[in-house]
């Protein structure tokens, strides 16, 4: 069976993408290979160390920032993770000091926020309802 | 105000003002979001930026960059210029 083992989030600056997935999100550091002048580095959950890894891909590819800033002047989050409480996490990250573009909203059977991941994206977080 | 009357003679941006009332400063991605689940309205992101022109138009909605991000405003001020005109009567 096919499966999903990385997922990739272009980021402007590995190392600062790494300390805010990492000291702010709450992943873990899975693999990091130096490979000349960027590295293959990827996070995962704590929770599922196994899991699905996210690729800290650097925005190198002129087509890349483009379509970043455009994503972002729309305020679309293009990527999306899953938490088990919003609230929660929204109260947790903003007193980190993590900037937020929507605060929580109840969308029928999602409740999401959107957050700058300070490397060019807006990341969404999401809690489905039981 | 006759812009006043043609923004809101439409469902769709009077839906528009009512998610912003809910909750102000919204990204367009907030805004088409909350009109897809809320409202079942599948307009496409070009069509409620169409909307949201009309608004602002009208001066009910102001849009406010920071930074790299562009958030929308509800202001109501221009429906007073409705009251001021056919004014409310006194409840007895």
């Amino acid at each position: 069976m096919i499966r999903i083992n990385i997922t990739s989030v272009l980021v402007d600056d590995q190392a600062v993408a790494l300390a805010f997935y990492t000291d702010k999100l709450g992943f873990v550091k899975k693999h990091d290979i130096p490979m000349g002048e960027h590295r293959w580095l990827t996070v995962v959950s704590p929770q599922e160390p196994d899991g699905t890894e996210l690729l800290l891909e650097p925005s190198e590819h002129p087509a890349a920032r483009p379509f970043k800033e455009a994503l972002v002047a729309d305020g679309i989050p293009f990527t999306s993770f899953a938490v088990d409480d919003v609230h929660a996490e929204f109260a947790r990250l903003s007193a980190a000091g993590v900037r937020f573009v929507q605060e929580p909203v109840d969308m029928g059977p999602v409740t999401v926020a959107t957050l700058d991941d300070t490397c060019g994206n807006l990341i969404q977080i999401a809690t489905m309802k039981s | 105000m006759d812009a006043v009357f043609k923004a809101i003679a439409d469902p769709t941006r009077r839906a528009i003002l009512d998610e912003l009332v809910d909750r102000d400063g919204q990204t367009l991605f907030e805004i088409c979001t909350r009109l897809v689940m809320k409202h079942d309205l599948t307009s496409s992101r070009q069509a409620v930026s169409q909307h949201l022109a009309v608004l602002e138009e009208a001066g009910l909605v102001t849009s406010r960059r920071e930074g790299r991000y562009k958030f929308h405003h509800i202001d109501t001020t221009p429906l007073r210029s409705v009251v001021e005109r056919w004014p409310l009567r006194e409840q007895p």
